[in-house]
């Protein structure tokens, strides 16, 4: 193999292990939080439903960890296996945020383990309850520190290069580069919209189901309420996103919206076809772009013009912008109608074909942050280290990682499909209202 | 004391823990599946569950401690042992994830007990020390080639090579060893006389390999690498001290006394054993290409882990007593009398 194609074939491993690890990253971050909220709701309320909500939802969670571990632990060695080059770089700017991801996650699998094996194991359920706190801070820290590290990829800072040496690093300033405060707020809103779409998506599946339990109902409703806040949030941080890549990588905005020369007034173009550099069968929203870019119709956003050739990412990361933003809006816009129709009691939010969408918004909302990954991934291109490191230079040089992309293709489909199976056969096994009955005959004990 | 040899002692600590938490881990698992192979399964299964269970995700981060913290401290290791472990390091994890894999779906989840599942679980535990060891092998110098300047893999000489033959053998038996004595002292702190017995037998089984096996890596290791032999003899009270302490465990078992003393003494007996072998490595990461001072990373990271490793530490050590004290430490959960699990 030649050195450009070990170079991509350690892209398509790595695409395909975050693809998939990103999965269960995402509901790792999320779903501790809204264990939490639901469990300190089920005991401001004396609500036994929603504390019910919490242990049954930690009890599928733990499973998503387990596997979130194995395919985290794989992206954490395959950084170091498929990118040696730039692993010795970066090693020398910015492994104290990795290091600290250890910490991070070491401390909320520990207490992890211990929440999961003290339910009733306390008088007092409020005890049982803090346990969570340290788990859904380090799952939140982990996921900023490693983020951190991905910022840094985007926008390098902290040191000097003199004569191909690194001089003069600062650990500290290359933690906080200027990508750090959009990158982090975006990821760890989208982790909680997310994870509490689709813990939605499991009430409505349910209903749908024919089941007309209030426990349920109790679920949506929550669920769907936190979704509405986060995709809001999300919303916000994305417009604060749109500046920062106008300010620190305008060649990814210019390419996500095919915007091929520098000046202002830009608008902003949605779908459609390139034709050569002309969009066709686009939307275009005047001045949009250069509000996204500046939050003036007047700002001028730089276009690919002003980059070399060899230098701009591909012009497809034009759907992947696309895909992200018409989903998160779409997202937004749903659960608003979820929530004020559920308020003001519209008859539309409890018919099936309603309930159907809100089933859907889960996996769709996982369909946005696969596209917000591959849309800020593939846009860096073709740097690995923006400005310094171009991806070809930081690969390995083996010749096996073909053979490696078969091994783990086939680990992750088996772990994709045992995670859907031992999940569904858990809950097929164990419904909800089996439990309520049971936990009502032997009130307050164990298992 | 340099920052290199901080950053060194530090990941070798790690290394060193990972190694026992994982023997245990992997050993425990063979021995459920060998007792299911032999139909004595429920007499350990209880017992290996109650304490796996809820460590394992803390056992696995040990191990990326170890190699998120020496790309920190020593990132030139990521371009040689980047590039040639990627077959080894991948099969590794590949075996970490039918590990990981059974906890999720087999113990927390539906329940599966398939019999072929627990074997691969079973079998992985052996396999698991046999695809990581030989990297020890590796780093003794003249299975790396340079060609171009770039670092790759003999095989040919790996697999042909006693040295590393005996390392796996020592590996696996190591693990089988110290898992056994682990389980005896756990077993017997349940009470349950029956699976005690069993592991017993198996600790004094194992002792006898694992012995033998590290004493004769000494030896070859003088045709393959006589500066590091030299080095090793250099160190040989401590070698001597881990041999008495050994004994100390073997007898202790063969009495049928003081388990938990036992335990104690054989990390003892690994823990001089493993410093002895890193100490006399030094300051070699990889011979003879690679020393702890040329790969270095520079002073401002070095200082900056080190401060992220003791606030880590000062996190981490209350939160691991209180995990061990719930789940180790404690009579009722031990013995199985208690089971909170969601």
């Amino acid at each position: 193999m030649g050195f450009e194609d070990t170079a991509l074939m350690s892209r398509i491993l790595t695409l395909m292990t975050l693809s998939f690890h990103i999965i269960y990253a995402t509901i790792g971050v999320g779903v501790p939080l809204m264990i939490m909220i639901a469990q300190w709701v089920g005991i401001r309320k004396k609500d036994e439903h929603y504390i019910l909500l919490a242990r049954r939802w930690a009890r599928g969670f733990v499973i998503t960890v387990a596997v979130g571990v194995v395919t985290g632990t794989a992206i954490g060695l395959q950084l170091s296996l498929l990118w040696p080059n730039f692993m010795q770089m970066a090693g020398n700017v910015i492994a104290l945020p990795l290091f600290m991801e250890v910490f991070a996650f070491f401390f909320e699998a520990i207490f992890l383990g211990i929440y999961l094996y003290t339910w009733d194991r306390f008088e007092d359920q409020r005890k049982h309850f803090l346990l969570l706190i340290p788990v859904a801070l380090g799952a939140a820290a982990s996921s900023v520190f490693i983020t951190i590290v991905n910022s840094f990829m985007n926008a390098p800072q902290g040191f000097d290069v003199l004569n191909g040496e690194l001089v003069n690093v600062s650990p500290l300033l290359a933690m906080f580069s200027p990508a750090v405060p959009t990158k982090v707020a975006h990821v760890l809103s989208t982790a909680f919209m997310t994870s509490a779409f689709i813990l939605a998506s499991i009430a409505a599946f349910r209903l749908l189901r024919g089941s007309n339990h209030i426990y349920h109902k109790k679920a949506l409703f929550l669920t769907m309420k936190l979704a509405l806040v986060f995709s809001v949030a999300t919303a916000i941080i994305g417009d604060f996103s749109g500046k920062y890549l106008a300010e620190y990588q305008p060649e990814k905005l210019a390419a996500a919206e095919w915007h091929f020369e520098t000046g202002s007034e830009a608008e902003l173009v949605l779908f459609g076809v390139l034709d050569g550099e002309e969009p066709k069968y686009a939307i275009r929203i005047p001045y949009a772009l250069s509000i996204l870019a500046h939050g003036v119709p007047s700002g001028e956003v730089i276009g690919l013009n002003d980059f070399p050739e060899d230098e701009i990412p591909p012009l497809w990361i034009h759907y992947l912008f696309d895909t992200m933003v018409t989903l998160g809006m779409w997202l937004a816009f749903f659960s608003f109608v979820y929530v004020v129709g559920a308020w003001r009691g519209w008859s539309i939010v409890t018919k099936q074909w309603f309930r159907w969408l809100t089933m859907l918004s889960g996996p769709l909302a996982m369909l946005a942050i696969q596209a917000g990954w591959w849309f800020t991934e593939v846009g860096r291109q073709p740097w690995i280290l923006r400005g310094y490191m171009k991806t070809s230079e930081g690969a390995t040089t083996s010749g096996q990682v073909d053979l490696m992309i078969v091994l783990f293709a086939g680990l992750y489909v088996i772990l994709g499909i045992g995670t859907v199976v031992v999940l569904s056969r858990m809950y097929k096994r164990n419904p909800v209202e089996k439990e309520l009955a049971q936990r009502e005959s032997v009130k307050g004990g164990g298992e | 004391m340099t920052l290199e040899i901080i950053g060194i002692s530090v990941l070798w600590l790690f290394l060193f823990l990972y190694v026992i938490v994982a023997s245990i881990d992997f050993g425990a698992g063979f021995f459920n599946a060998y007792s299911a192979f032999s139909d004595k399964q429920h007499i350990l299964t209880g017992i290996i569950q109650r304490y796996l269970s809820p460590v394992w995700e803390v056992t696995n981060v040990f191990f990326v401690f170890f190699f998120v913290g020496i790309i920190g401290f020593f990132p030139q290791t990521a371009f040689y042992y980047g590039t040639t472990l990627l077959v080894p390091a991948s099969i590794a994890l590949i075996l970490l994830a039918v590990r990981g894999s059974y906890y999720a779906f087999a113990t927390y989840g539906a329940k599966i007990d398939h019999r072929g599942y627990i074997y691969m679980y079973g079998l992985s535990g052996l396999m698991l020390p046999a695809a990581l060891s030989p990297v020890l092998a590796i780093s003794e110098g003249g299975f790396m080639r340079l060609e171009g300047g770039q670092p790759s893999l003999d095989y040919w000489a790996l697999f042909t090579s006693p040295l590393m033959w005996s390392i796996v053998v020592l590996s696996i038996a190591a693990v089988l060893y110290i898992s056994a004595v682990f389980l005896t002292w756990y077993a017997h702190k349940a009470g349950d006389i029956k699976a005690t017995q069993l592991v017993r037998k198996y600790a004094l089984v194992w002792a006898g390999p694992t012995i033998v096996t590290a004493t004769g890596i000494i030896f070859e290791l003088r045709g393959h690498n006589p500066e590091h032999y030299a080095s090793l003899l250099d160190l040989w009270w401590m070698f001597a001290l881990s041999f008495l302490l050994f004994l100390g465990t073997v007898f202790l078992i063969w009495k049928k006394r003081n388990y938990g003393l036992a335990f104690i003494l054989l990390v003892g007996q690994f823990f001089t054993a493993f410093f002895a072998y890193g100490a006399s490595h030094y300051p070699y990461l990889l011979y003879p290409h690679l020393t702890i001072y040329d790969s270095f990373t520079n002073e401002s990271m070095a200082i900056a882990l080190i401060i992220a490793f003791i606030a880590g530490l000062g996190l981490l050590l209350p939160s691991l007593y209180l995990l061990f004290r719930l789940f180790l430490f404690d009579k009722d959960y031990v013995k199985g009398k208690s089971d909170y699990h969601a």
